[in-house]
């Protein structure tokens, strides 16, 4: 089973669930954690586990023979992303805008652009008594996170069973990375704050969510702050409230050091115990 | 010696645009000649991604040597002017034209 | 006039909030660009009027053309992000998978395939209930902030603020460090760092401060929730020290900026109290450290 845990905008407690949640479930369950917001991949601030396993990832990019160039500029005319560009007699690759499209090294007349891998980032495997964590993570300068997403996943697939309970810790936002992480899960937990900024956030969510067509539930976090609109809005549109983890100085003190929380905060531990049979009992 | 500056107009008084990738203008100033060229870069507003890059080459395109301008290049376009032996001064985003060249001559301009 | 660029690399650190204040204290004299357009909240305090309207077009997308399509699969084919999918026989773009690099439309045989220009979303003009103007941007889902998007706000800002005589543009900046936020720094006279004392909060902080240094802008640092972990914050302190970042100020762990917020205020308008002040003192220090920079 695959869950991704989203929010609309970033700050709303997303890793701070998904980490609780994988240590909570793995007590009684298999239980596998990816963090898959690998432009800033901060999960593995708050799990410390042993690296048994890790690997280079990479995308294709061309790289320029000088050789059989004949400066045609074909290449840099294909290029929709100036990620080809020549300067008189030489051309240059900027694999940050590469989309990897193949369209300059396929269409050069005479082969001077073949493709070969380039490193984007970099997949690490932390095993813990009975739960793995994957990290994924994005280069400084590289723009694109859909390849190392969609990679991340695939190693995902292809190490751990369809018993595992998957959790996939997704980007924020309502863009291409967060599409990409969510679009193979088979239920998303949005997570909001009870605020008009987390409101407005959700609804951005649900939108994308709905366009997706997936299926979701919202928790609420920092619950008891704020008002009750982020309560109201569910109800009215028939989006089940799967658990309310209450505003406590303690978390954001547990938080800040990088500390998990459940074990110390008996509060936010009914609350994982909620979510926990919602995705045995509804999922 | 040609120089480039990234400009909000077409002549010595026009004040300079700070930006570089996204520069309304390029003005070139030829030593020699004692003249200007100048480019409309706001086609440039069309391009979501790869601003610097693109900018960059067609200052070697305008046969630049020098260029100046305010907050100065991104990553990407470092490179390409690198690469095109484009040296670059930054600090003159507040100033009129005129007064950048006359910071540059004086030294006054960071060489990054 | 000068531009003050507020960001903070990671979400949740009160930026917004942060800058929807410095609006109310900058009044009529500030003209404000929300180019966190991928989270934009900055509306639901500064409530504005969504005067002028227009469409924004970001990037391309293929579109085949069924008359003169003869199927015969080589867009398909070279496609490398399985974005031509045959739907009832016929082979047709999906939109949200295609990354636009038009490689199908130059093998296309039939000369059948289009890249059309994208509706993205909208930009806006407004006016504010607290008396400023402001430039905003609303996307579509799936759709990606970009610098384009970016610098077209900032750009309408700029005219705006010239033709008016405005002291300041405030930009509540984009997020991470892409192209987005490099748009939202460049240009910019003073950059306000927004942090939490958290282990991602001065990770984020270290971060994005390499960009602005390299756009050799001059930065501020305001340390919200300081007491929440004076170790971190101490190591903040330490940080902004050896790298020349000016100290602006520490905001409290509050619940009044949450409470303020629900009641669509700005924290200036909401609390009477040291929180306000402090608040009042950093934009006095940042409207002093951008006039000299």
């Amino acid at each position: 089973m695959k869950i991704a845990i989203a929010s609309g905008k970033g700050g709303t407690g997303k890793t701070t669930l998904s980490t609780n949640l994988a240590a909570f479930l793995s007590e009684t369950e298999k239980v596998v954690l990816a963090d898959l917001d690998v432009e800033e991949p901060n999960s593995g601030l708050f799990i410390h586990g042993n690296l048994i396993f890790e690997e280079e990832k990479y995308k294709m990019i061309p790289e320029w023979k000088e050789d059989s160039c004949t400066f045609c500029g074909e290449c840099q005319k294909n290029c929709n992303f100036h990620a080809v560009i020549q300067l008189g007699s030489q051309i240059l690759v900027f694999p940050e805008l590469c989309h990897s499209c193949f369209a300059c090294s396929e269409l050069c007349p005479v082969n001077a652009l073949p493709m070969i891998p380039k490193r984007m980032g970099q997949l690490k495997h932390f095993a813990l008594n009975n739960f793995d964590f994957i990290e994924s993570r994005l280069d400084i300068g590289q723009e694109q996170a859909v390849p190392l997403i969609a990679q991340t996943i695939d190693f995902i697939e292809n190490n751990f069973t369809d018993q595992t309970i998957k959790i996939f810790d997704s980007p924020p936002g309502t863009s291409c990375p967060v599409i990409e992480a969510t679009k193979d899960a088979d239920f998303i937990l949005l997570i909001t704050e009870p605020t008009p900024f987390g409101l407005h956030d959700l609804s951005l969510a649900v939108e994308t969510m709905q366009e997706l067509k997936k299926p979701f539930a919202v928790i609420i976090n920092r619950y008891g702050i704020g008002n009750d609109d982020v309560i109201d809005y569910c109800q009215k549109n028939g989006i089940p409230i799967v658990a309310k983890i209450p505003n406590l100085r303690k978390i954001a003190e547990l938080y800040s050091k990088g500390d998990l929380i459940y074990n110390d905060v008996p509060e936010f531990k009914e609350e994982l115990i909620k979510i926990r049979d919602f995705i045995k009992n509804e999922i | 010696m040609k120089i480039a500056f990234t400009t909000n107009g077409l002549e010595w008084n026009s004040k300079m645009d700070p930006r570089f990738g996204r520069t309304e203008y390029i003005l070139v100033y030829d030593e020699e000649k004692k003249e200007f060229t100048s480019f409309d870069n706001r086609e440039i507003e069309n391009e979501a991604h790869g601003a610097g890059p693109k900018t960059s080459q067609k200052l070697f395109e305008l046969g630049a040597k020098v260029l100046i301008t305010g907050n100065g290049p991104g990553g990407n376009a470092a490179t390409v002017l690198e690469k095109a032996g484009v040296k670059t001064y930054v600090g003159a985003g507040e100033m009129t034209v005129k007064q950048a060249y006359e910071a540059y001559q004086n030294n006054q301009l960071k060489n990054i | 006039m000068k531009e003050i660029v507020v960001i903070s690399g990671k979400g949740g650190t009160g930026k917004t909030s942060v800058t929807a204040s410095f609006a109310y204290l900058g009044g009529e004299n500030v003209v404000v660009a929300d180019c966190d357009v991928d989270a934009a909240d900055m509306h639901l305090l500064v409530k504005p009027d969504f005067a002028k309207s227009e469409s924004f077009f970001s990037g391309v997308a293929a579109q085949i053309n069924p008359y003169k399509c003869n199927n015969c699969g080589i867009c398909a084919n070279v496609c490398r992000f399985d974005a031509i999918p045959v739907i009832d026989d016929q082979y047709t773009v999906s939109t949200l998978d295609c990354e636009g690099c038009g490689y199908c439309a130059k093998v296309c045989p039939e000369r059948a395939i289009e890249m059309i220009d994208q509706n993205v979303g909208n930009w806006f003009v407004s006016n504010t209930r607290l008396n400023n103007t402001m430039v905003h941007a609303k996307l579509g889902i799936g759709a990606e902030n970009s610098g384009k998007l970016v610098a077209k706000v900032k750009n309408e800002a700029k005219r705006i603020a010239n033709e008016n005589n405005k002291d300041f543009i405030i930009i509540d900046g984009s997020p991470g460090v892409g192209c987005p936020v490099v748009s939202s720094l460049s240009g910019a006279h003073f950059a306000v760092l927004v942090t939490e004392p958290s282990v991602s909060g001065i990770h984020d902080l270290k971060r994005v401060h390499e960009l602005v240094k390299k756009f050799n802008i001059k930065a501020g640092c305001i340390i919200n929730k300081a007491d929440i972990n004076k170790d971190v914050t101490n190591e903040i302190l330490g940080f902004l020290k050896s790298e020349s970042i000016e100290y602006i100020a520490s905001l409290p762990y509050d619940e009044n900026f949450t409470k303020a917020m629900t009641e669509g205020k700005t924290i200036v308008e909401f609390d009477n109290g040291e929180l306000k002040e402090s608040i009042i003192k950093s934009w006095e220090k940042v409207k002093k450290l951008s006039a000299v920079s």
